[in-house]
């Protein structure tokens, strides 16, 4: 690249009381490139952007924006400063509307008054958003929207702000491949605009199909710098993890046995309607569909999640007549949901107690707990899912994206359960981590337990699946068996069409 | 939670040595056995109904009706007491008909979906309602002297004042029910995130009401060792006392967004209001003044606590 950069970050260290987090990251961005961050989970990717918005202090380093020294006090700052970042984390309020959530901040109003112009911002508001395909009520509470829909509103909000640089954390994460075209089509504009982006995802596809150039961190180091065109997927994951990975996804070699759970004429308040559909044992059932098609519904309802539901389970034979997830539970199911934040952890608590959330039964005597069954059990699932974390104590809070999704994802196979939901379960995972959540799933599957896995990765759901279901509209659209899977199939099935 | 560090959750603690230290210096006879035991056992009625408090507020709760079930649930033991039923059977019947109250308030917040706040301000106006009912507004004299119901609230252990004993084991009971049991994770997770505890099979609801329950009945065997004290029973006992109640449990450092904070916080808060209230007596602070002291104390507390989340 001939272009000045309009960003250089320069040998920035970073610690978190004794944990040393950057060991000195050098990074630039130049106008009109789209530039990729990758790494595995908690190699600094995330703490990186936040010092550069102001969020975090650094300890020791440089940054210059435009030629000038820079410290920005805070994300009001950096923002004024022509820089907006999307986080990794939603910061949506869910009590407040679409666009009350867009405008936060920076409402509309009669001069100065305070009094908001709330006509005006909802239709502006809706109109970004229908710039990115999304045909959301901007007076809606942002609580009844999608997790997909909340992020939509994120992107929407950050590309409003005609910002010189602009920082994507995981944007795709909770989006399915529709929103995602979408999503690249406004990305490309930007940068034909020559606005300067940072682009963090652990899906190598769409780095490689959108990025101009690509670091990779690992534990809080730079590793290099390269450009897309004169890399391939082996240098990259091998950059990132210092060892190759071989196939993405591990042969699935078992064979489903009988039926061992089905579920007849589903239907709930929340949108599915009339769903019917078996799983063996043993099995792996994907569930595909586009944002909103009711799949994260449907789980919710066989997990007992949401009351006022019709239709009947069995499991084993038995109806499960359970409308609590404590009764879900003790039948043998487990659920790992898709939204961490808000359903899968307590923030607050140490990663040693989120752990141990699901199982409170089982660690426990007459109601008391016993410590150290606790601290055993994390310590053997910390290792299992290799969750990097400085200590057990650690508050779930301020670990990474990803090894937060490891902790959901490890309390629920401390139940060992007969059944285990899957809702979007390598969401902001690392390839590494990917890798290794397929293995666990296989191994899983060869001792009888059933897999449903809910998953907006079209490769993924090929890769894993030995049946996929397809929803539309709150329907089940299709069911398919792996040796007929194919995208276009998954895809038709997914819009609605024959 | 735990690794912010043992000093910093103490800084209750110290501030109420401090606060001791003050006092024992403006006013010699503070730090004497007699007065200390004497603070201690007018800290144990707020101490009781804080301990409950303590439990609603870390399930992101709050209940505004414990000084008036103390005065209902006191009220109807004394009735009971008078109409000539054994007083520990009336003793007995007050603790359950305090369950009864808090577990009302709980299943309107949990099945009626009721705000807490809201829930138990009706309730609070409720229960004093009736209290005044039942006593037709005038104390209810004339109680039981049998050994029993007087060693409730004047009666000595190896010479620490029944009341403070009482405190005590509650203490020790509720600390290990909190840290040790399901139940007392369940609190935690709950005011931590509601729905991922649902989604853990926790019984949310039954884990909210168990906690009003529990409230209810600490705050009638508050208002029991108060009517034995008195030797009667005051239709207007308890009124305002959940303003000290919370005061405590938002000065031992508990969160009042909840999911954070801890009982032995709670009997410091509880500790720390007592000395300043036996303090600026002893040193004839007039009672308007006093109150300017403990809402600035309990401001400063709470700022002092803001700037180490900080
Ligand atoms: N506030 C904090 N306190 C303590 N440790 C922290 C804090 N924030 C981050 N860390 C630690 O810093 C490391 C890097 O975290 P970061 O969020 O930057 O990772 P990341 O590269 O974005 O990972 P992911 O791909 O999982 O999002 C992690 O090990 C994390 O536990
Ligand atoms: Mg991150």
């Amino acid at each position: 690249m001939t272009t000045k950069p309009i960003i250089t970050m320069t040998n920035i260290h970073k610690s978190f009381s004794s944990v040393h987090v950057l060991k000195g990251v050098t990074f630039d961005l130049v106008p009109g490139e789209i530039h990729a961050l990758m790494g595995e989970n908690g190699a600094g990717k995330s703490t990186m952007m936040k010092i550069l918005s102001g969020i975090y202090t650094k300890d020791k380093g440089e940054i210059t924006y435009k030629g000038e020294q820079v410290e920005f006090k805070g994300p009001k700052q950096a923002e004024e400063a022509g820089i907006t970042v999307i986080h990794q984390e939603l910061n949506i309020i869910p009590n407040l509307t679409v666009a009350e959530n867009f405008f936060l901040g920076k409402e509309k109003t009669i001069g100065r008054s305070g009094i908001m112009k709330n006509k005006e911002m909802n239709e502006e508001a809706k109109a970004w958003l229908m710039e990115l395909g999304i045909q959301l009520d901007p007076q809606k509470p942002a609580a009844e929207c999608s997790v997909g829909q909340q992020q939509m509103i994120e992107i929407a909000r950050a590309v409003s702000t005609n910002s010189e640089v602009l920082i994507m954390d995981e944007p795709t994460a909770a989006l399915t491949s529709k929103e995602i075209d979408v999503l690249f089509n406004v990305i490309d504009g930007l940068r034909r605009k020559n606005v300067a982006i940072v682009y963090i995802s652990h899906r190598m596809e769409e780095i490689f199909k959108m990025c101009d150039r690509i670091t990779v961190l690992r534990d809080g180091a730079s590793i290099g710098t390269r450009e897309i065109k004169k890399t391939s997927f082996q240098e990259v994951v091998k950059m990132m993890v210092g060892r190759d990975l071989g196939e993405q996804f591990p042969e699935r070699t078992n064979n489903p046995g009988k039926i061992r759970m089905s579920v007849e004429g589903l239907s709930t308040k929340t949108g599915v309607q009339n769903a019917s559909f078996t799983l063996k044992h043993g099995e792996i059932l994907g569930v595909a569909g586009l944002m909103g098609a009711g799949r994260t519904e449907l789980m919710r309802a066989i997990f007992g999640a949401d009351k006022n539901t019709s239709g009947t389970i069995t499991l084993d034979g038995k109806a499960l007549e359970a409308r609590h997830p404590q009764k879900a539970i003790e039948a043998g199911l487990a659920f790992v949901t898709e939204d961490r934040k808000g359903e899968g952890l307590i923030l607050n608590q140490t990663v040693r107690e989120n752990l141990a959330t699901s199982q409170l039964k089982r660690l426990s005597k007459w109601s008391i707990l016993n410590r150290k069954k606790e601290q055993q059990s994390a310590s053997e699932l910390i290792e299992r899912l290799r969750i990097k974390t400085s200590s057990m104590e650690q508050p779930a809070k301020s670990l990474s994206g990803g090894n937060q999704q490891k902790i959901v994802i490890g309390k629920w196979l401390a139940t060992e359960p007969k059944v285990l939901i899957l809702d979007e379960p390598t969401r902001g995972v690392d390839v590494g981590a990917k890798k290794e959540i397929y293995q666990i799933m296989n191994e899983l599957t060869k001792k009888d337990v059933s897999i449903i896995m809910v998953s907006s990765e079209l490769p993924e759901i090929l890769g894993m699946s030995d049946r996929v279901l397809v929803m539309h509209e709150g329907t089940v659209s299709a069911i398919i068996d792996r040796t007929d899977a194919t995208q276009e199939r998954i895809m038709t099935a997914a819009t609605g069409g024959e | 939670m735990k690794n912010t560090g043992l000093f910093q959750k103490l800084g209750p603690f110290f501030g109420l040595i401090l606060i001791t230290i003050v006092l024992s210096i403006l006013s010699p006879s503070f730090f004497e056995l007699n007065n200390i035991l004497n603070i201690l056992r007018q800290v144990s009625i707020n101490a009781l109904i804080a301990f409950g408090l303590t439990f609603v507020i870390l399930t992101g709760g709050i209940d505004l009706s414990v000084g008036s079930m103390l005065a209902l649930g006191a009220a109807l033991t004394a009735g009971a007491m008078t109409s000539g039923i054994d007083p520990i059977i009336a003793i007995l019947l007050g603790l359950m008909i305090g369950a009864a109250m808090g577990a009302f308030n709980g299943l309107i917040i949990t099945k009626g979906k009721v705000a807490p706040f809201i829930a138990t301000l009706a309730t609070m106006t409720i229960y004093r309602g009736l209290t005044l009912v039942y006593t037709d507004g005038r104390p209810i004299t004339g109680l039981s002297d049998s050994f029993s119901f007087q060693m409730i609230g004047k009666g000595y252990v190896l010479g620490i004042p029944f009341p403070v004993v009482t405190m005590f084991l509650a203490f020790l009971v509720l600390w290990f029910i909190l840290k040790k049991t399901t139940f007392g994770r369940g609190v935690y997770s709950i005011g931590g995130n509601e729905e991922a505890s649902h989604l853990a099979g926790l019984r949310v609801d039954r884990i909210k009401i168990g906690v009003y329950t529990l409230t209810g009945m600490l705050s009638v065997l508050a208002g029991i060792i108060l009517t034995s004290r008195l030797n009667s029973a005051q239709p207007t006992a308890g009124t305002a006392y959940e303003l000290d109640a919370i005061a405590a449990v938002v000065l031992g450092g508990t969160s009042l967004t909840g999911g954070r904070g801890w009982i032995f916080g709670t009997l410091i808060g509880a500790l720390i209001i007592g000395v300043l209230n036996n303090g600026l007596n002893l040193m004839n602070v007039s009672s308007f003044y006093q109150q300017v002291v403990k809402g600035g104390v309990i401001l400063l507390a709470v700022l002092l606590d803001r700037k180490k989340a900080a």
